[in-house]
């Protein structure tokens, strides 16, 4: 045992926030992957946030190239992937440059000191090599100099690798030094890669190889004399959890509504980023009766899924905004005809290709209201990667029984985000009603399809292929019950009444909404989808400094519960929060009076506790 | 198709009882009776047949077949017809469009379900104008049509539907007349035959915004010199009289006289409609006059894999989980429990 190690210290911290950053083919969305992976078995709570650029591979070494995964894992309960970072592991100058404004003071940066050669300074905008003896940029924090390359060279040096298959390991490296400095089980990640390589035995043995590496690197260099310690969380509820991303669980969310309601499920989607991974996991689950179609473009996706829901399929489509704009003239005729199906919208930055792999929230006014003609439907929203499941399979629930299409609003940072889940045993998920009719037994005259239940006003669900059922559906205004083509004026102003009515009676659906805080007080925070996190976090800190500050998250957005207008005036202010420019906030104000006003922040990122902290102060202070 | 024997059926078991509303005298008239003979001569019951729309003139098609039916939204009926078949392959799908609706609005649709082959018969009414937006130029009037939108002269060069939908190897291509009922029951049943995209292209009048669209072909005194019905195995042999043929003189068609020239009717061309390669049903699909008559008649049926066949294939092989297959994704490869 030498001296280090005897006066090594170890430190125990409650929560901690780790940013891996480096070029786009440094596999920093793996490296972090997998330390969140070795967290959450560690016991921890945790919340992600990958943050990568739209381009696959831009030129290594620049700022367009820089590919982040940031996360937050705690001993305590947590909602956000945290606002500033206590430490930033730096690939190379880019990323160093790109996510120093993260770092906290006195934060720790470790860098691969070899990337940091003249010319990719240079590249990353630094005038000169900022770690250089003499510079001061960093002085405000704590800088760990690692060789990266030179180390991952080291410990492969008995291998056959070529030297680009070797520097290509060195995310493997600085994965195992984190473990150490965070006492991190490494057994976890050994079977990770042995899985995961089981095919490729030779980077396998590689990535194994340099793993331990970077591990025994922090154990026996002099560098690091502090280790720290994230103890587990206090254990939750009791159960089976996972690690689950947003995307996964909307496909999961639907499969069990598939089965739940013994429908097949049916996908027509067509590509489209952040929304890909949904129709990418659900067309490896062909065994549990999932078809999936990729359409030649988000028109036919949208038509193909209309033309399933005809078929008495469970039928979805997943797309993100711009495929929203497109799907738009469908989606009325999903509207017209009354059939179930559930749209996902994983949203992006806009307007136009916008930031394609950045979070916004800015397409719920185009969820609400992006068609022609009075088009009512049902809008519902995810709040974090776990609850997209329960999001997913409640859209899928209303979508039938009242045969009706849903939309369902996620985003990118839900998409891409993980955190832990306490996995439900289908049996107990709330039952689905289908409408369906498989005989014509009630309509000795002919078939009428739009006949309507007397509470949902949910028509008929026919099951294709039936003699007597045969029907005609279409775009053209209907006569009540008959379906038949009208256009008569009283008849249009009946059937729009009844499209209304059908979607505003999806309230008595909503359990009394739940608020987090007093029910009644100076100031109500009012979110929905990916905010909730920060929004809860930012009024529960605020709680604890003693103001008097509640919270309220929206699930359904359309139809807006229905005790908002008793809530609300039981505050002093409402505060709404969004990544957009206040499209809540419009609505809220549409339909309600309130005293109150948005915050609105659109920067493609998550918002931040401490602006929201600040914004629950001004409205406290007017 | 389900196993049921063949029911008794009349063409008006196909009827329904909303009023017809196409103008008087429209073509379509003749293609609605022929088409609803057909399905009638066939057996399958309407229950099993889906009709599906786009928007247009023809579109309002499925409202009078007493079959399921969905008039959609403009060019889009291929894509719905696709879903369609994929998660019920046992109904047999009808595609009623026409030259706007297929060609313009929806061409990408159109193009990819002759590529994906999936197995509806698919109706191109082609009147070469837009009727229902009364009277502007479609993708297949022909250059310099004077319309309410070409006041000049149209000069967008036309497409022909049967040449594009060789470009997207279509396995079925039949062009008829509507007022030709013969062919029409021919080309219709042999297109619900097929097992893949049967292209029928229908050419249509429009008397009131375009009267006349195929005078040249399709006028009764002109047809039999204006056309040439192919069928598989036949010589290519027309006219009023029965006396011209059509020869193959390397890739290029010929038009002669039987006992001319030395030429006999063993000199016509004989069609072959199974013919994998597609050379020749481009010879035949750009014959057009005045030189050459135009074809009429299945000019292709070739074998090619059926889409949704191949999708159901996938999943069969796929196997079926259970309710524990669920819950195992659910839990995933990596969880852990709290006591």
């Amino acid at each position: 045992m030498n001296l280090q190690q005897t006066s090594r210290r170890s430190e125990k911290l409650e929560s901690v926030v780790i940013r891996f950053a480096g070029d786009s083919g440094d596999g920093m969305q793996l490296t972090g992957g997998q330390f969140t992976l070795a967290s959450v078995l560690a016991g921890n709570d945790v919340a992600t946030f990958p943050d990568y650029p739209a381009e696959i591979r831009a030129p290594t070494g620049t700022l367009a190239g820089v590919s982040g995964y940031q996360l937050h894992f705690s001993s305590s309960e947590i909602f956000t992937p945290g606002d500033s970072v206590d430490v930033l592991v730096a690939m190379n100058p880019a990323a160093l440059a790109k996510n120093l404004p993260f770092l906290r003071e006195n934060g720790l940066l470790i860098v691969n000191s070899d990337a940091f050669t003249s010319k990719l300074v240079k590249m990353a905008g630094f005038e000169s090599n900022p770690l250089d003896e003499g510079d001061t940029s960093l002085e405000r924090y704590q800088v760990f100099p690692v060789d990266l390359n030179r180390l991952t060279r080291d410990a492969l040096v008995d291998t056959d690798l070529s030297s680009k298959e070797v520097d290509r390991c060195k995310n493997f490296f600085a994965l195992g030094l984190m473990c150490w400095l965070y006492e991190r089980d490494l057994s976890v990640l050994v079977e990770e890669v042995e899985t995961q390589f089981r095919k490729k035995p030779r980077y396998m043995n590689a990535n194994l190889l340099v793993l331990n590496g970077g591990y025994n690197y922090g154990e026996n260099s002099a560098q690091f004399m502090t280790r720290y310690e994230v103890p587990a969380a206090k254990a939750g509820v009791p159960g089976t959890y996972r690690n689950l991303q947003g995307n996964e669980a909307i496909g999961l969310g639907l499969i069990a509504a598939a089965h739940r309601s013994n429908k097949p499920l049916f996908l027509g989607s067509y590509p489209i980023t952040p929304a890909s991974d949904i129709l990418h996991f659900l067309s490896q689950q062909k065994a549990l009766d999932v078809l999936t179609f990729q359409a030649e473009d988000e028109i036919a996706a949208m038509c193909a899924t209309i033309a399933a829901a005809w078929g008495n399929q469970l039928a979805v489509t997943t797309t993100s905004g711009p495929g929203m704009a497109l799907k738009g003239e469908a989606i009325g005729l999903a509207v017209m005809t009354e059939l179930p199906m559930v749209i996902v919208n994983v949203q992006r930055g806009g307007p136009s290709t916008g930031l394609p792999t950045k979070t916004e929230q800015s397409d719920l006014l185009q969820a609400l209201y992006g068609r022609n003609g009075e088009s009512p439907l049902p809008v519902l929203a995810a709040r974090s990667p776990g609850d997209a499941f329960e999001a997913a399979y409640e859209a899928a629930r209303i979508a039938m029984k009242y045969m009706v299409p849903v939309i369902l609003l996620s985003d990118g940072f839900i998409a891409n985000g993980a955190e832990p889940w306490r996995v439900p045993d289908v049996a107990d998920l709330p039952e689905i009603a289908v409408n369906e009719l498989d005989n014509a037994d009630d309509f000795p005259d002919g078939f009428h399809p739009y006949t309507r239940d007397p509470v949902t006003l949910a028509r008929p669900w026919p099951k294709l292929g039936t003699p007597g059922l045969e029907h005609r559906l279409g775009g053209i205004e209907k006569w009540d019950i008959t379906g038949h083509i009208s256009y008569d004026p009283e008849n249009h102003q009946h059937m729009t009444d009844q499209r209304q009515a059908r979607v505003d009676g999806i309230t008595r659906e909503m359990p009394p909404s739940e608020i987090t805080g007093d029910a009644s007080g100076d100031v109500l925070v009012v979110s929905w989808g990916s905010t909730y996190g920060a929004c809860l976090t930012a009024t529960r800190l605020m709680r604890k400094e003693g103001h008097s500050v509640s919270h309220l998250h929206l699930r359904w957005l359309n139809p807006l519960p229905a005790d908002l207008a008793e809530i609300f005036p039981r505050f002093g202010s409402i505060l709404v929060p969004e990544i957009n420019n206040g499209q809540l906030y419009t609505v809220l104000r549409s339909k309600l009076n309130f005293v109150g006003r948005p915050y609105n922040r659109v920067a493609g990122v998550p918002l931040q506790i401490d602006d929201l902290k600040a914004e629950i102060a001004k409205s406290l202070a007017s | 198709m389900t196993t049921q024997p063949p029911r008794k059926l009349k063409p008006k078991d196909f009827a329904t009882d909303q009023d017809v509303r196409w103008c008087p005298g429209c073509g379509d008239y003749a293609i609605l009776a022929g088409v609803q003979r057909s399905l009638a001569q066939q057996g399958i019951p309407p229950e099993k047949i889906a009709f599906i729309s786009g928007i247009g003139c023809s579109s309002r098609f499925p409202y009078y077949m007493a079959t399921y039916g969905f008039h959609t939204i403009h060019g889009r009926a291929p894509a719905f017809a696709t879903g369609l078949k994929i998660v019920q392959p046992d109904m047999q799908v009808w595609v009623i469009t026409g030259d706007g609706d297929a060609l313009s609005i929806g061409g990408n649709h159109f193009i990819h379900l002759l590529r994906r082959n999936v197995d509806v018969n698919l109706l191109l009414f082609n009147n070469r104008i837009y009727g229902l937006t009364k009277g502007q130029y479609s993708p297949t009037s022909e250059v310099g049509k004077v319309t309410k939108s070409s006041p000049l002269g149209s000069i967008d060069a036309p497409f022909k539907p049967l040449q594009l939908a060789i470009g997207a190897n279509a396995g079925f291509l039949a062009r008829v007349i509507d007022v030709d009922a013969k062919v029409m029951s021919e080309v219709t049943a042999a297109a619900s035959a097929y097992r893949g995209t049967s292209f029928v292209e229908v050419l249509q009048n429009c008397n009131i915004f375009n009267d006349g669209a195929w005078e040249d072909i399709a006028a009764k005194h002109v047809r039999a010199a204006a056309t040439v019905h192919v069928q598989h195995d036949q010589p290519m042999i027309f006219g009023t009289e029965k006396n011209k043929g059509v020869r193959l003189v390397g890739l290029t068609p010929q038009v002669f006289t039987i006992g001319e020239d030395g030429l006999t009717a063993a000199d016509a061309w004989v069609h072959d409609a199974y013919d994998p390669d597609l050379t020749r049903a481009l010879v035949l699909a750009r014959m057009e006059g005045p030189e050459l008559p135009t074809v009429v008649g299945v000019l292709r049926q070739v074998e090619r894999p059926v889409f949704e066949t191949e999708v159901r294939a996938q999943a069969a092989a796929a196997g079926t989980g259970s309710a524990s297959d669920l819950q195992a994704l659910l839990v995933g490869r990596r969880s852990w429990t709290v006591d």
